[in-house]
């Protein structure tokens, strides 16, 4: 058996995201913000520490990273 | 796009008394290209003044603020600083923000919200009982962001009259000489290192006490970085704030109409404060330049890798092309993305806890206060990163 890659779900609640900037000015390959709110570009990502930064740094609370259903960001 | 650089104007702008925008923004504004301007000391810089340019700037991660350290950058005094995190880029900026973001954030923020009404009412209360007139800056504005930041830190709000000449000093323009400012910012972090040890003899529940930990547990910043982090959360914790609540009563009292509406629908508040932060420009002019670490263009000029950019929030937020009626208040605007808390990575930590503070102080004034009025001249401050009034006398 193949060992599966770790990888995170990542979304961003459209209703609580305040459009700071902070996200997409962190990781702009992960994170877009050309409307009023930010977007992930994609869902699914490697795992990696920066991720869970971004999820951190949102002043609205706003990303939520997931591993297999389990919230891993922001970390408590 | 043009690459050429015009002469540049004389900068800042705005008037230190009041809180007007001057009229050279907008035609920078409509301006081809962006212009370049001039400050007391440094090196010329380009100006973004259009909320496009602006919100790209600031979220760019081509733009560095760590740039800044090593050049002669545009500034108002003639000292140099290491301005700590808003030195910073990613990820060593990362590192430290993530260590503070948690204590404010919009959730954590809002338990705060029964304290601050607390001490709002509790001010209020005084001044009825002290009489006319009193100082809405002094009596007021000051306390209550002052008493927050404090508590949530673990600094004793006692040692205010202290750290506020310091925090003055911080924040000055061009008052000091560099080696005064320098003194300065020793004598700050000298009191900041003993608060430390204090609470490292005696660990408390706040926030110095959790950053203690992520230094000598998790080696996650250096004693300096620790140091620097707790002061600028004290600075930034409570100048600005104290500055907007009593710059969004004058703007409010500029044209009475305004204050009125919200003594009759104070429910209007918290849209009234984005409003206000929308269209109060606090600072002088634009400060913490950002330099391009390749050739970039913005606003059809191209910038090149080593020159600095330094962005009007407040004439962004003035823009005519994304906020209709843009130089009047009007508190029921939909889709209020201002810029006043900045943008990008350096956005306004305490933004949730800012906003919480003038809602509640602006919210207790028209309710308990609504015949408020000026008793006397204001006392504008200068030769300041921020405007504001240092006294406002007030009878009610």
């Amino acid at each position: 058996m193949v060992k599966k890659e770790m990888s995170w779900n990542v979304e961003v609640d459209p209703g609580a995201c305040i459009g700071s900037g902070m996200c997409a000015a962190l990781m702009p390959e992960l994170f877009s913000l050309d409307g009023a709110v930010a977007r992930p570009l994609t869902e699914r990502v490697d795992a990696d520490e920066t991720v869970l930064d971004a999820a951190d740094s949102c002043p609205a609370m706003a990303i939520t990273v997931t591993a297999d259903g389990a919230v891993v960001g922001p970390r408590p | 796009m043009t690459t050429t650089h015009s002469e540049p104007l004389a900068y800042p702008f705005n008037e230190e008394e009041g809180l007007a925008l001057n009229e050279a923004y907008a035609r920078a504004r409509e301006a081809e290209g962006m212009i370049r301007v001039k400050l007391p000391y440094g090196e010329p810089a380009w100006l973004a003044t259009r909320y496009a340019d602006a919100r790209f700037v600031l979220g760019d991660r081509r733009f560095s603020r760590a740039a800044a350290v090593e050049k002669d950058y545009p500034r108002s005094s003639p000292g140099t600083r290491d301005n700590g995190i808003l030195s910073m880029d990613p990820p060593d900026h990362t590192r430290l923000r993530t260590l503070v973001a948690k204590a404010f954030t919009m959730r954590r923020v809002e338990t705060l919200r029964p304290r601050v009404r607390e001490l709002a009412a509790e001010l209020i209360a005084g001044m009825k009982a002290a009489g006319e007139p009193a100082d809405l800056v002094e009596d007021y504005a000051l306390p209550i962001p002052v008493a927050v930041i404090c508590e949530l830190l673990g600094v004793p709000t006692v040692d205010r009259p202290k750290f506020r000449v310091w925090s003055d000093a911080a924040l000055s323009t061009s008052s000091l000489t560099a080696e005064e400012s320098e003194a300065n910012r020793e004598e700050l972090r000298e009191y900041m290192a003993g608060l430390i040890e204090q609470h490292r003899a005696e660990p408390a529940d706040d926030l110095m006490t959790a950053l203690i930990e992520a230094r000598d547990v998790r080696d996650r910043l250096t004693e300096l970085e620790l140091i620097d982090l707790c002061v600028a959360i004290l600075v930034a914790g409570h100048e600005t704030t104290a500055s907007q609540i009593p710059n969004f009563v004058y703007a409010l009292k500029e044209e009475p109409a305004r204050w009125e509406k919200l003594v009759a629908e104070p429910e209007l508040v918290p849209a009234a404060v984005e409003e206000l932060m929308r269209f109060v420009p606090l600072g002088a002019g634009a400060s913490f330049p950002r330099y391009a670490t390749e050739d970039v263009e913005v606003g059809g000029v191209l910038v090149r890798a080593g020159e600095p950019v330094l962005v009007a929030g407040g004439a962004a937020n003035r823009d005519a092309l994304v906020f209709d009626d843009a130089d009047k208040l009007v508190f029921d605007r939909a889709d209020n993305h201002h810029l006043g808390f900045g943008h990008g990575v350096h956005h306004c930590l305490g933004a949730p806890l800012a906003r919480l503070e003038l809602q509640e102080a602006l919210s207790a004034l028209v309710r308990e206060m609504p015949g408020l009025r000026l008793t006397g001249d204001i006392v504008w401050k200068t030769e300041m990163l921020v405007r504001g009034p240092r006294s406002m006398p007030i009878g009610w």
